[in-house]
């Protein structure tokens, strides 16, 4: 009696998934089966194509150097926005409502206009550079586009929003109780934040640096657009493939190595920072 | 940094607060609080919410910053000292134990913040669990405690680093009755064994009379009296008190003369005349509240302790309610008055059914008469 209640309500939850599962499996199972199976078939099955990756130096050389911008821009993004994170969760909750809403407020603009407006600002003659040499920073304007310093800029900053959300989505459940307690125990400003605030608000470092890691991989418009001839990214490469040179098979294998990739990274730092408790949202 | 000079047994410090004062915007939350805590005395701070007790806390504590007036501890001035270099323990409501460290670890950390040398750090934690009957806890989490576990955890910490003030906020609170009744005597006999001064907060009038040497009862950010727990039952200093500790009865009347030793002559509606002792001194003519406790008025014929010169009043018992160790009768007086009796269930006791006609009395010795401000 009590097991088919149990059963029942099981049944019910999974009918709740149901709808989800459905098109998770249409859009992104299947298709992920095609791009593997496309990846060693064409005309036959082969593993041809992920021998050309490994034997060509060029594609190696961009799949590290995807890796190398995108853990730049993770540190960038960790620099800029756990400050910015914990100055959101020290202020009182309605200029953090604010805040909040400007951090978000980029999203509601496209991309594409966002990356030309940072093209705008770091051009020879951008603003940035007009002001530098003004204040005599610089004799001459830096080169801050069509290089890696565009690209990490770039990104960095659409990518900041994720991380400052994810920390501080973390910090703010941490108790102001627990510093208070700190301090009444002894410890410094420095020392509660060291000992207590910061293995506290890890998850959120965590969280956010995945989350801007693994976008960051996958990354097209800002690194074609802000980048130089040697900022090619594993997407751009991927693009290429598919709508330029229209070899499929060579696109899919250069994806299913960006996947594995990105999965092996993933299970070490899961090994790292056990990421099942950031899911479970506790430390 | 905080030094570790953690002062041997039996060295509670003195606590005295000048004129303290807390505000916040146009409202006033502290008062001109003025009190001495002796030193190893366990000293409550009482009162519903908003009172202003856990601000006093607080500005002991160093997390508030009086408006003016001034904390001192041992005669030393506290305000230009942020709480981390008060050496002063805390025990908050919330617990507040560091979910990410172990227990052993959390009741170190005073310590390792305080630079003590491993071993004493190893000893000491060893004592402090001890105390508070911890001991093989040291590997969990926090989240594998109860409750109550997590409460004593605290309380450990706030100990190990023998701070001679200990300032406790509701930190029973969340704690069900059986349990709080019983950390109650723990903390008492805790405080006792170590001779810390203890500050502590709660709106529980029982929990402050249960553990307190003393008891300051606030209301509207002011100290409305300070006493020992026995003061401030027996002799309440104003309607509020009598309200607050214990239960009391009131009856308004007027004040007609005054007899030797403070005590005046009363009348009250229904014909009824009573004598009292006056909190403070009245008019012949003022307005009054007499205020009694249930279980001062007995039957007539159980009075002859009372000798002459009782109160004495008739009335219909208008419902009873069995308490197990006593039942409380309402008994109506006059058109439309009431009071509350509450009479040991003694062996042999007789029940008094409901309608009964009974006759009461009471020594004017405990009957309080207070100044009506509202009449």
């Amino acid at each position: 009696m009590k097991a088919s209640a149990e059963r029942r309500e099981t049944l019910r939850y999974l009918l709740l998934l149901l709808p989800a599962l459905v098109v998770l499996a249409v859009l992104f199972a299947y298709p992920l089966l095609g791009i593997l199976t496309r990846s060693v078939y064409k005309a036959g099955y082969t593993l041809e194509f992920y021998r050309q990756i490994f034997r060509v130096p060029v594609y190696l050389q961009v799949l590290w150097g995807t890796f190398r911008v995108s853990a730049l821009v993770t540190l960038f993004c960790l620099a800029l926005g756990y400050p910015l994170a914990y100055a959101l969760a020290a202020c009182r909750p309605r200029t953090a409502r604010l805040l909040t809403i400007i951090v978000i407020l980029p999203f509601f603009t496209s991309i594409i206009v966002r990356t030309y407006a940072w093209m705008v600002l770091l051009g020879r003659n951008g603003i940035v550079n007009q002001y530098l040499v003004a204040l005599g920073l610089t004799d001459k304007p830096l080169p801050l586009l069509y290089n890696q310093a565009g690209v990490v800029i770039g990104m960095s900053y659409v990518l900041l929003p994720y991380m400052v959300l994810t920390v501080y989505s973390v910090m703010r459940g941490i108790d102001p109780g627990l510093i208070r307690a700190a301090h009444s125990l002894g410890a410094s400003r420095l020392q509660a934040f060291r000992r207590i605030f910061l293995p506290l608000s890890l998850p959120g470092i965590a969280g956010g640096t995945l989350l801007v890691f693994i976008l960051s991989l996958g990354f097209f418009i800002t690194p074609a657009l802000m980048g130089g001839p040697g900022d090619v990214m594993i997407a751009m490469l991927i693009e290429r493939e598919v709508e330029i040179t229209l070899n499929w098979s060579f696109a899919s294998a250069l994806a299913v190595v960006l996947l594995a990739l990105t999965l092996v990274g993933f299970a070490g730092y899961n090994r790292l920072v056990r990421l099942e408790r950031v899911f479970e949202g506790r430390t | 940094m905080a030094k570790l000079v953690g002062p041997a047994l039996g060295a509670g410090a003195e606590v005295r607060l000048h004129e303290l004062t807390k505000t916040f915007g146009p409202v006033v939350a502290v008062r001109e609080v003025s009190v001495t805590i002796a030193p190893g005395s366990f000293f409550t701070l009482l009162g519903p919410s908003g009172s202003g007790k856990t601000t006093t806390l607080m500005m002991v504590a160093g997390f508030a910053y009086p408006t003016s007036g001034e904390v001192f501890v041992d005669g030393k001035p506290m305000a230009a000292l942020p709480p981390q270099k008060r050496d002063l323990g805390m025990v908050f409501q919330s617990y507040a134990v560091f979910p990410h460290l172990t227990v052993f670890d959390n009741v170190a950390f005073p310590l390792e913040i305080r630079k003590a040398p491993r071993l004493e750090i190893l000893r000491r934690v060893g004592e402090a669990l001890e105390l508070v009957r911890l001991t093989g806890y040291e590997r969990r989490l926090p989240r594998q405690l109860s409750g109550g576990e997590q409460q004593r955890v605290a309380l450990a910490r706030a100990l190990v680093f023998q701070p001679r003030v200990l300032l406790m906020d509701e930190p029973l609170g969340a704690l069900d009755k059986k349990l709080r009744a019983h950390m109650q005597l723990e903390l008492k006999h805790i405080q006792q064994h170590l001779h810390v001064t203890v500050i502590y907060v709660t709106h529980d009038q029982e929990e402050a009379l249960t553990m307190s040497d003393r008891v300051a009862v606030m209301q509207g950010g002011r100290i409305e009296q300070v006493g020992s727990p026995a003061e401030l039952y027996d002799t309440p200093a104003s309607r509020f008190v009598a309200d607050f500790i214990g239960e009391s009865n009131f009856l308004d009347g007027v004040a007609v003369s005054s007899e030797p030793d403070g005590r005046w002559r009363c009348r009250a509606p229904g014909g009824l005349e009573l004598s009292g002792v006056a909190a403070v001194p009245l008019q012949p003519g003022q307005p009054i509240t007499a205020a009694v406790r249930p279980e001062k008025l007995v039957q007539t014929e159980d009075a002859v302790a009372l000798g002459p010169g009782a109160n004495t009043c008739k009335g219909l018992v208008e419902e009873a309610i069995y308490l197990g160790d006593a039942t409380r009768y309402r008994v109506g007086i006059g058109p439309d008055g009431a009071v509350t009796i509450k009479v040991p269930n003694r062996v042999g006791a007789r029940p008094l059914a409901t309608g009964a006609a009974v006759a009461l009395a009471w020594s004017p010795d405990d009957t309080r008469l207070f100044p009506r401000d509202d009449a």
